[in-house]
This record gives structure tokens, sequence and C-alpha cells, in this order.
């Protein structure tokens, strides 16, 4: 403070007398003046109104579009792999692709909550939470296909299969394989954002708590807080906490991705041979994440009315990382293709070839359009305040990223070096009913979350208003 | 159980950021040891407004980092090159290169525990009982109120005294808590 003076001469030079900057203010995160108590009421209100008919309905249909990936799982254990539309030339199909497809969308709650906190994208606060859960409901998604695809899953599942462990066999795994390193990247992954979830949930536990009326939630919320009492002796540890998770946690999503495409790129294939895989699938990844995002806060922003804390503002920003991955992509796209010609690899240049003009480039051309043109459209502010075509678009993105994996997986598989052994790959009924049975059973875990958890961090909501500010500067600068 | 309630210390509610930031400097200038700030949202700067040292939470992110690799180090090579070796490729049967994303992982998993489990440890949580909740309005703390209490504990607690100071640094609606 002693040099606040100096500080307004740096700030205020004289060419500023000159130029006449234009008066830009920051925006807004908490829009209309609301108070810290409406926040709070509006937030707590979510959880403990009445739960709405709407509710009920979706969360039925969630559960009966759910049951079809039961049935497909059963179905699988009770007969064997060969119910998948797996043959050769093409051993990897819908599995791996859904597999990735869900881990991808985890990503961008990560992102959020991690990355954006370390740059301090104040604008976070409102969607972390409910991404945050959406991350750990889609690696939830995701980790059925790789368990499921042993077609004996309590192989998968019981120690001494995939995580070491003393067993019969007395062996252990091989952690030269890509595979056993996704083991470990992809239960890391999900363990630590359940951490991040609940540490950064439990202040919010603490007001459900302590405006619980009923007997079932005071002991829910309140075991749940684990006593939380908002001391700032607590604070201060759980902010550095916070920030020590947000640091750990945007190495860890990173690797994630990375190794997930390390499970095609250390492999011998044309196509998955590539160095750009990691960066490429990272991109892709928050690509995806914020289409889902998007795409899940869209409608709750509406249903519930919180457009003074999801404003415009947020919106904008989420497009503009959407727009900006999105054209990451593209440029990977090109890239890929720029490198199989220049590479003078006849079997990687014909593979490239084969992706655009091949069998499959009606799947090539269907993620084309949707990742590399859709995005583009959010160059426009005319199109970004159009909520429905936002949430249109970002159905696109989601699309289109479930055919790139899709291109990735089933192209280079189906035409690989000899012709001879050629072949193409579809589906079956039971692959179909498996992957869509997965929105169902990702919904009813959303849904569920947002009836019985706050679905936005009410103390960081609070945080960032200007009421918030220690010295009354109500936000106008943050140098103090 | 006809036992007289103890004194557990004093509260004071502010409506305001500012005001309630300044009294804290106040109340720490005026030398308490034994008291603390409950605020629904971290207030920035407070930790120094109160004299509060840094966090020791990153001791048990390191302690548990360290921990992991070494872990995941001991890990792949006991199972790779002493339980089971396999030659794969001709390549050595254990390097720190291959394994590296096990090692990776493991830091980051057992770091994080250790994050999470030293804020708890630090903060003396779960503890599912506390005199200050005995304060009937105490849940306008995770609310729109901010409060300081200065506990009986304290060598300079008075009860005259204390009370009449935190009027005087602007607090409202002060209150002795009663256990």
């Amino acid at each position: 403070m002693a040099s606040a003076a100096s500080d307004a001469s740096i700030a205020n030079p004289q060419v500023l007398n000159k130029v006449k900057p234009l008066d830009m203010p920051r925006r807004e995160l908490v829009e209309n003046k609301r108070d810290f108590h409406w926040v709070t009421e509006k937030i707590c209100g979510i959880v403990e109104g009445k739960t709405p008919i709407w509710w009920w309905f979706l969360f039925a249909c969630s559960i009966f579009l759910a049951s079809f990936t039961g049935i497909g799982l059963v179905y699988l254990v009770a007969s064997g792999v060969g119910v998948w539309g797996l043959a050769n030339p093409v051993n990897w199909g819908w599995a791996i692709v859904n597999f990735v497809f869900w881990i991808g969308i985890g990503h961008a709650g990560t992102l959020i909550s991690a990355i954006l906190c370390l740059l301090r994208q104040k604008w976070r606060t409102s969607i972390n939470r409910a991404a945050e859960a959406m991350t750990i409901f889609a690696v939830i998604c995701a980790g059925i296909f790789p368990v499921f695809h042993t077609g004996r899953p309590w192989f998968a599942l019981l120690p001494g299969y995939l995580l070491p462990a003393p067993n019969s066999n007395w062996i252990w795994p091989q952690f030269r394989s890509p595979l056993e390193w996704d083991v470990f990247a992809v239960s890391t992954y999900g363990t630590v954002s359940v951490l991040f979830w609940y540490m950064g949930m439990l202040p919010d536990l603490g007001v459900l708590r302590d405006r619980a009326k009923v007997l079932w939630r005071k002991y829910f919320y309140g075991i749940l807080a684990m006593g939380w009492r908002n001391s700032n002796r607590h604070w201060r540890n759980y902010e550095m906490a916070y920030l020590l998770l947000a640091g750990l946690s945007t190495p860890l999503v990173l690797s994630v991705h990375t190794i997930v495409s390390f499970d095609f790129a250390a492999s011998n294939l044309p196509g998955w041979h590539t160095t750009i895989f990691p960066p490429y699938f990272v991109a892709g990844a928050i690509f995806s994440g914020f289409g889902m995002v998007l795409t899940l806060m869209l409608p709750l922003r509406a249903v519930y009315g919180l457009h003074d804390l999801i404003t415009q503002y947020h919106i904008d920003c989420m497009c503009k990382i959407i727009l900006a991955t999105g054209t990451m992509v593209g440029y990977a796209y090109a890239m890929e293709f720029f490198i199989a010609w220049y590479g003078a690899n006849p079997y990687e240049g014909f593979a490239f070839v084969n992706r655009a003009f091949g069998q499959y480039a009606w799947a090539y051309w269907i993620m084309i359009s949707c990742n590399v043109i859709s995005p583009q459209l959010f160059w426009f502010k005319w199109i970004r305040e159009r909520h429905w075509l936002v949430w249109i678009i970002c159905g696109f993105v989601n699309c289109g990223m479930w055919f790139e994996r899709f291109v990735i997986t089933c192209t280079s598989l189906a035409n690989d070096f000899l012709p001879s052994s050629w072949g193409y790959y579809s589906p079956t009924i039971v692959d179909i009913f498996t992957f869509f049975g997965t929105f169902g059973l990702f919904s009813t875990l959303f849904l569920l979350f947002i009836r019985f958890l706050p679905l936005m961090p009410i103390a960081e909501i609070k945080a960032v208003m200007p009421q918030a500010d220690a010295h009354g500067d109500h936000g106008k600068g943050e140098h103090h | 159980m006809s036992k007289e309630k103890k004194t557990y210390g004093l509260v004071a509610s502010f409506k305001e950021t500012p005001k309630f930031f300044h009294a804290a400097e106040q109340v720490r200038d005026a030398g308490f040891k034994n008291w603390d700030c409950y605020t629904p949202f971290p207030v920035h700067g407070l930790d120094a407004a109160m004299g509060l040292s840094r966090s020791k939470v990153p001791v048990m992110t390191l302690l548990g980092g360290i921990t992991g690799f070494t872990t995941g180090v001991l890990l792949t090579w006991y199972m790779n090159k002493v339980d089971y070796p396999l030659v794969v490729g001709g390549k050595p049967l254990w390097s720190p290169i291959f394994p590296f994303p096990i090692m990776y992982e493991l830091t980051i998993l057992l770091a994080a525990f250790g994050t999470l489990g030293g804020m708890f440890l630090f903060n003396l949580l779960p503890r599912h009982n506390h005199p200050v909740w005995e304060y009937e309005d105490f849940g306008k703390s995770s609310d729109d109120t901010l409060m300081i209490v200065i506990e009986k504990k304290d060598p300079q607690f008075d009860p005259e005294k204390t009370k009449a100071f935190l009027e005087d640094i602007g607090g409202e609606n002060i209150e002795f808590i009663k256990v």
C-alpha cells in the first residue's frame, strides 16, 4: 500500500490524456447487483425446493435409457465379446471409441476447475462445480468400456489383473504397455477428480447443513461437511489445498489424454503412429468437454433462472474456448495430412487419403464439418447470443468428436498394410445399445447431482462479487 | 444436568467486508491470540490481517508426492526386473524411462491424497461439534455475515472491556457464546 501513489502514476501516464482510451469496465460476474443472501438462497433453493415434475420425468427417461447399457452388458457377459461387431481386421471398435469419447468429455471439467483456477479466470466460479461433476460421471461412463471389453469384467476389476497384486499365476503387469499406463492414468484421474470435487464442495455442504430443517438432511449434509465451520483458520488451509490440487490436476489432465493417445501412437499402424497425437488429443478433449458443459448448463440456466450467475460473459468465454480448441483440432487434422505427405511413407500417405476418400469418407466428412466448420460460427457475437444456436452447435461438436475417434480407430485398422486382409467394420445392436445407454447413465447421475448437491460453488461465487472485496474498491482493480 | 453454562467467548457480526477487514486488523493489533474470523467465503488478504502464518498443507503434498514417486519406482522395478523378469524386444528389464507414466501418476495420486489429508489434519477436521455452534445466529456466517469471535481463554479477555472493544471496532450484535 505504501507504493500506492507511484502505482497510480504508472497506471495513469501522461500519454493517456492524449490517446483518450476507451473506458472498458470489467464484465460483472454476478449481474443485477445481487447480494450474498440472494446467492445462498438461489443455489440452496435448487436442492431444498420441492422436486420438480420435469426432474421426475427426465429421471425416469434417463433410467430407462441407462437400462439399455445394462441389457447390453448383461448380454455381453452372458454370451461373450463376439456379440460386439469386432472382427478381423478391426478388433478395436466402438468400445475404445466410446472410452476415448467419454474420457475426453471429462477433460473440460478439470480444465475449468484446475487450469482456469491457476490462470485466475474468475468466470470459472459459477460453472466449475457442475463441470467437475460432469468429469466424474463421464469417467464412470468411460470406465465401463475397457472393463467390459474383456468379456469377463471381474478379471478387469479384481486386483492382480490390471492393477498389480500378487495372484495365483505368479505374474505381474508389464509396464511397457501403454494400456497399463492407461490403467494408472484413468484411475488416478477419476480418484483425483473426486477428491478435488469433494474438497471444493466442503464449504457449500456446510451451508446446506446450516440451513437444514429436516433430520435426514442434517445428518446427510452434516456428515459430508465434516464439521466445516467457515473459520478463517480453515479457509487458510483450504485455499492452499485448493491451489495445490489445481496445480496437481493440471499436469494430470494433460497426462491422461496424452496416455490415452499413446494407446494409439505407441503402435506401428499408419495413421496412429504419429507424434502429434498427445497435444491433438488433449485439445480435442477440451473442445468436446466444453461442448458438453454448454449442452448441460444452457438448459439448467433456463430452467432454474440462473441468468445472473451464468451471464452472457460466461457463455461468450466458453464459446471462445470451443472456437480456439476447435481451430487447434482443425490445425491438427491439416498437419496430419501434411506430415503424411512430407514423411514420404506410402502407407502413411495412403492411410490419410483413404480416410478422406475411402470407405469411411462419410465419417471423415461428418467429423470435419462438425469439428472444424461448426465452431467457426462462434466468431460471431450474434450467434453466441442466440443460446439455442449455441446449444445446437455444441451438439455438433459432441457428435463430431465421437466421429473423430471413430475415424482414427476404424480407418487405420480396416485398411492396413495388406489389401487381402482389409475389411469393413459395422457395430451390432449390442454395441449401439451399450453406447446410447451410457447417455442415460450419465444423465441419471447428473440429475441426482443437481437434486442433492450444490450445483454451484456458493462460497467461490461470493468471493468474486464486488462486496467481497476487503478494500471496497468494488472490483475496479485487483492490484492490492 | 443443571450445570451452569460457561462462556466460550464473544462474537461480533459485520455486514460489510471492508469494515470487517479493518476490524480484524485492529483485533490483531490489540494483541489477541485466541480468536478467529468466520466468513461465508475466503476473504482475500485476511490471513495477513489476522497475522496468520503460511499454511503448512504443502508439506503433506510434498510427502505424498515423494511417497508416490518412490512407490512407482519400486513397484515397476520389483515387478518387471526382480520378481517377473521378461525380456521384451531385447531391451533392459527395467529403466526409469518406460514406466515413467506409472511413477508420474502415482506421484500425483498420493500428492493429492496428501493435500486433502493435510487440509483435514491441519484444520483438525472432521469435528462435528464446536462451541461456536451454540451461538444461535451462527448459521448466518455461512450466508451473508462475517463474524469475529474472541475466546475467553485469551489472556487479554475481559467480558466488559472486550465487549466494548468489539463495539468500538464496528461490530454489531455482540453476544456471549455460552457452552
